[in-house]
């Protein structure tokens, strides 16, 4: 694993697959604009797993529905450039950026029922798929689909070929989701929550797979999660958004086990876990702003234990700080130097 | 039982084989012009269990594992197909409808949606003070708007909340709303299904420890069903672990995770994504839970089982007592299955 790079990049080495830089996603409504995503940037190298978690309304679907080119009104892109192995993908018209979506990118979906067609098998969802983006016969294309579905576990796949979603439990369901999103090979897959809607014991079978098939193909993913013990298993680096900004963003190892963001340390403090004895689990008071109500500053600045006066005036870019980046002015240089890096964690949360 | 309470006093709550089943057959005419057989589902199947005063007993498993049911069945939701509940020596199935009324003060539900829990048309002081205005514990409109203000104090709102619906709230404060509602009958016993399952992680905590503080100062006891292990391990004192309707294992809390017996509880210990070694894969679990519906023969765990024999296949095992807790396994009984003892895991 490559974890000691401290650059946004982590296997720096390799040219990245996915470059998004400066993204800004803004919704127009009646009442004035929101900003969800906010000068938004990072690179996924391929073979990369890039974990984005964060709380509900942080940004990190959009970031992935923005990345995919499949924002829906009132939202649009408003700033910054999304880049595929070199090429800007965030301005194609709506043709074109189809013809990526599948070929050269994958997209695994929350809830596996909604992203099948409840009317067509599984296979004529597939093969679909397969022909519509690579050259091949309704036979060899079905030939495929099988193969498909055996690499993602599916028992006599020559068989469940032919059911139809509703056949399928919830965790056979994403496998075929997952089959489907590699059918044509893809450079880069973005899921989002693939876990979230199944049981634990399956939520582990789904991830081990992901993490292999991946690894086998070389595949890219942007991993979108709530769940930071998915993130720990499975991804490499990973950004920690906050009110559509990224708070920190670094190898996954330094992100868990030595934050360096004030709102990071918190949130992995109120992760349970078992095993571990107390009375209380430490907390981060209040709650992530609204998108209308996002205050000046650090948006984290009205529940940081460790807030002063510049947060509430400027808002801070990603500095480095030890082997992650993050977005906290307690790791502006000048500030950092009188060994104010090294005894802040104990203080980052309220016991 | 096994689990008698501390000092010999009686439980708060006994169930004894409680059982509920589901009619889920197709529609009367379809039986008869398809020959379709009538569909009987066992949601919850013969399971006995006690809470004792003060404690927080959970109950954990897949969807789909009778946990809900369960939940529901005790708040008086469902009706029991057969089986006991008896709260505080009263016999749940066989209390007239009178001194029903009274028992229910007693036992308050919080459940886990806390957008769909709430009536979007009331106003947050009228949702908290039905429970008030229903028993007829606080009257006059005064006196009950400052116990609601008491309440949501309690909860960690404001009394001026009291004046907004629950749409200008989010998830955490709404489900802040409803603890505050339970609570506002002065109940003894709270089932809590799923409680934080719809909560991001950081108000999750917030709901957590709320729950601590309420319990140690009112000396609430608790029902709470999650999947969530860790989430059980903090909260729970004791805790049961349900497969296909039944319970597999159930111990203290500490017991049951250093040494778990059942395979079932083994498999979703290893389950739990582990924070501490990252990047390390997890142990994958084969197979998913069968269809209620057509339930393996024997033990319901025997097809995703590593320890299967066919014994197994067989004869359904009891829960019986096996050093300070109880478990339905045979191997373990017999000693063919290997006991694991995890070392405490220092936080």
């Amino acid at each position: 694993m490559s974890s000691s790079a401290p650059t946004p990049s982590a296997k720096a080495d390799a040219a990245p697959l996915l470059q998004v830089r400066h993204l800004r996603v803004e919704f127009n409504t009646r009442k004035g604009t929101l900003v969800a995503v906010d000068d938004v940037s990072f690179d996924i190298a391929p073979g990369e797993v890039l974990g984005v978690v964060g709380e509900s309304g942080a940004g990190k679907s959009i970031t992935g529905t923005a990345i995919i080119g499949l924002l829906e009104r009132p939202g649009r892109i408003a700033g910054g450039e999304v880049l595929l192995e070199g090429n800007r993908i965030d301005n194609l018209p709506a043709e074109q950026m189809r013809r990526i979506r599948g070929r050269r990118i994958g997209a695994i979906f929350q809830d596996p029922l909604t992203s099948l067609n409840p009317l067509y098998t599984v296979g004529q969802q597939i093969t679909e798929t397969i022909q519509q983006h690579l050259t091949l016969s309704a036979a060899q294309a079905r030939a495929r689909a099988i193969e498909l579905l055996g690499e993602v576990g599916i028992p006599a796949p020559e068989r469940r070929i032919d059911h139809y979603p509703h056949q399928f439990s919830g965790g056979m369901r994403q496998r075929v989701v997952i089959a489907l999103a590699l059918c044509a090979n893809p450079r880069l897959i973005i899921a989002d929550e693939p876990t979230t809607a199944l049981d634990v014991s399956i939520q582990a079978q789904i991830i081990t797979l992901l993490k292999r098939l991946c690894s086998e193909h070389g595949t890219a993913v942007m991993l979108v999660t709530h769940d930071m013990g998915v993130i720990a298993e499975t991804a490499d680096r990973v950004a920690v958004m906050y009110a559509g900004r990224i708070a920190e963003i670094g190898p996954v190892q330094q992100v868990i086990h030595d934050p360096q963001h004030p709102y990071t340390a918190g949130l992995m403090g109120s992760i349970p876990s078992v095993g571990q004895d107390l009375e209380r689990l430490p907390q981060i008071e209040g709650s992530m702003p609204r998108l209308n109500a996002i205050p000046p500053g650090c948006a984290f600045n009205p529940r940081c234990p460790r807030v002063f006066d510049r947060c509430r005036v400027d808002r801070p870019g990603l500095l480095q700080a030890n082997h992650t980046m993050a977005a906290c002015w307690l790791h502006e240089p000048q500030r950092k130097a009188p060994g104010a890096g090294s005894d802040w964690s104990e203080g980052a949360v309220h016991a | 039982m096994h689990d008698a309470a501390q000092g010999g006093a009686r439980p708060l709550l006994e169930v004894e084989n409680l059982e509920r089943v589901f009619d889920v057959s197709r529609p009367w005419l379809n039986r008869v012009m398809e020959r379709a057989p009538r569909l009987l589902l066992k949601a919850v199947d013969g399971i006995s269990f006690t809470i004792n005063r003060g404690e927080t007993l959970s109950l954990v498993g897949e969807s789909g594992c009778g946990k809900s049911t369960v939940a529901r069945l005790i708040c008086g939701l469902y009706t029991p197909t057969s089986g006991r509940i008896v709260f505080d020596g009263k016999d749940l199935g066989a209390t007239p409808a009178n001194e029903m009324l009274q028992l229910r003060r007693r036992f308050q539900m919080i459940f886990q949606d806390p957008y769909a829990s709430l009536n979007p048309r009331w106003r947050v002081e009228r949702i908290v003070a039905e429970p008030i205005r229903s028993h007829d514990l606080v009257r006059g409109t005064a006196a009950i708007s400052k116990r609601v203000g008491e309440l949501l104090t309690d909860v960690g709102l404001s009394p001026l909340d009291g004046e907004k619906y629950p749409h200008e709230f989010s998830g955490g404060q709404r489900q802040r709303i409803s603890i505050a509602r339970a609570l506002s009958s002065n109940p003894e016993f709270l089932v809590c299904d799923e409680p934080t399952s719809a909560l991001d992680v950081s108000v999750q905590a917030q709901i957590l420890n709320l729950m601590k503080d309420l319990q140690r100062e009112y000396g609430l006891t608790y029902l709470f069903i999650s999947h969530n292990l860790a989430v059980v391990s903090h909260i729970s004192t004791r805790v049961g672990v349900m497969y296909l309707g039944r319970i597999v294992e159930i111990a203290d809390t500490r017991t049951l995770f250093e040494r778990p017996l059942h395979p079932y509880t083994r498999m979703l210990q290893s389950a739990i994504p582990d924070m501490t070694m990252s990047g390390k894969a997890r142990t994958p679990v084969a197979g998913e839970v069968p269809n209620p519906l057509d339930p393996p023969s024997g033990c319901a765990f025997n097809p995703r089982c590593p320890f299967a024999r066919d014994k197994c296949r067989a004869e359904r095992p009891a829960l019986l007592p096996f050093e300070g807790a109880a478990v339905a396994c045979h191997g373990i009984h017999e000693g063919w299955v290997p006991i694991q003892v995890h070392a405490a895991v220092p936080a």
